[in-house]
């Protein structure tokens, strides 16, 4: 069987994803995704804020925006803590915040160490389909951010300032962001 | 466990000009591809705690008690599958959708055609211990929107699935077979694959209407498939 084709998720995904933000009042007002944290998850609490721009440097005020991350001990399996968030970016800036914990490096079978990381996943109208990238907190050593082209490495690494963690996306121009066919 | 490559060919590519939203928005650098990780093959998961009994029931989880939404009443249902025909269980789909006449109930939705106080256009699920998942609602209306000419969208649904691993992820629309719009459409058109596309259209199904209540429609969806086989730790397209 092949994978069902995507379609844009179009400037309305507000009402099926995040109702509140299409001010419509859905699943007794409680946006999915919307709280990553409660007082049971252990970890160093960041802010992870920033725009999306499109190639002409205007906001993308219509994104949905979903993260998928390990806990602080790098592991997926916590039942404190699911590890996914989903945000809508602002209607007239563009930006978007997560409010999380920073995960933590992460072992694969084989051994191997992947630095931490946050994977995030961005559809908006115009977006055909779901475009992803990885959050990185400093430059490596990292089995995938090792390889991707030095000029264009900082695109995947936030800048920090105390909790709060900035992270632009590009979709296009210059200072595009690396995304992943992954 | 690992998450196949995505095949492409069955797929949009970012930048479709005839699509103009598309313009400014597709990245002009191809995706970089890695061997995917724990992060990509694990993904969230939501327990039947989540979903309220009228979640999946559009024609009446929005509308005044004793009344129900406007419009050709419907049950879309499907099985959700990976690309290796195994059913996907326990996966939430949320779906979103205009009112019978085009209008999405939306604050940026300024649409002549009025707003059904009856209807929402939003609701979820998730699939059974088959993959299995049905939810009632009416049929959507076209509607126009700005693309640089006369377009409209064909009625269409949006669903937006979640599978076993996050690069699973996706979002994709639901059209209705017949609709004459389909083959006129830019954001259909998208997809350089008339199977596809076909794929994406949703067949009358007499076999499960319910006689002088509701017809059926049938949509069965499609997520990656998950490999054993490991592929080499080497980027492509960098
Ligand atoms: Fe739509």
């Amino acid at each position: 069987m092949k994978e069902t084709a995507s379609q844009t998720a179009g400037p309305y995904v507000h009402i099926g994803c995040v109702p509140s933000v299409a001010g419509l009042e859905m699943y007794r007002g409680q946006d999915l995704g919307a709280k990553m944290l409660s007082p049971d998850v252990t970890g160093e609490r960041i802010t992870l804020h920033g725009v999306i721009h499109d190639g002409s440097g205007a906001p993308v005020t219509d994104a949905m925006i979903e993260i998928w991350q390990a806990d602080a001990e790098g592991r997926f399996d916590n039942p404190a803590f699911l590890g996914w968030g989903r945000q809508a970016t602002d209607a007239q800036t563009g930006a978007f915040r997560f409010d999380t914990i920073l995960p933590g490096p992460v072992t694969q079978d084989d051994g191997t160490r992947h630095a931490p990381h946050i994977l995030m996943w961005i559809v908006a109208r115009g977006i055909n389909l779901g475009l992803m990238t990885r959050v990185y907190f400093d430059d490596g050593p990292d089995p995938v951010l090792d390889q991707v082209p030095a000029a264009r490495r900082q695109t995947l690494i936030a800048q920090r300032d105390g909790p709060k963690l900035r992270f632009d996306v590009h979709l296009q121009g210059a200072q595009e962001t690396v995304f992943f066919d992954v | 466990m690992t998450i196949r490559p995505r095949d492409h060919t069955h797929q949009p590519p970012a930048l479709t000009p005839a699509y103009r939203s598309s313009q400014l928005r597709a990245p002009s650098h191809k995706p970089l591809r890695y061997a995917p990780s724990r992060t990509e093959a694990t993904g969230p998961t939501f327990g039947h705690d989540l979903i309220g009994p009228t979640d999946h029931d559009l024609i009446i989880n929005y509308a005044r008690p004793g009344e129900t939404a406007m419009g050709e009443r419907i049950i879309v249902h499907g099985v959700l599958r990976d690309e290796d025909a195994r059913p996907v269980p326990n996966a939430l789909i949320e779906v979103w959708q205009a009112n019978a006449g085009g209008r999405y109930r939306h604050k940026k939705d300024g649409y002549l055609a009025p707003l059904d106080p009856n209807f929402g256009g939003c609701g979820r699920m998730l699939t059974d211990g088959e993959g299995r998942f049905s939810f009632r609602t009416i049929r959507p209306g076209p509607y126009p929107w700005p693309n640089g000419g006369n377009d409209w969208r064909p009625a269409h649904i949006h669903f937006s699935i979640f599978g076993a691993a996050f690069a699973q992820r996706l979002i994709t629309q639901m059209y209705f077979e017949g609709d004459p719009h389909i083959a006129l459409c830019p954001i259909v058109q998208t997809i350089p694959d008339p199977g596809a596309i076909d794929r994406l259209t949703a067949r009358l199904d007499m076999a499960h209407s319910v006689p002088m209540d509701i017809r059926a429609y049938r949509f069965d969806l499609v997520l990656r498939g998950r490999d054993q086989t490991l592929f080499e730790n080497r980027m492509e397209g960098a």
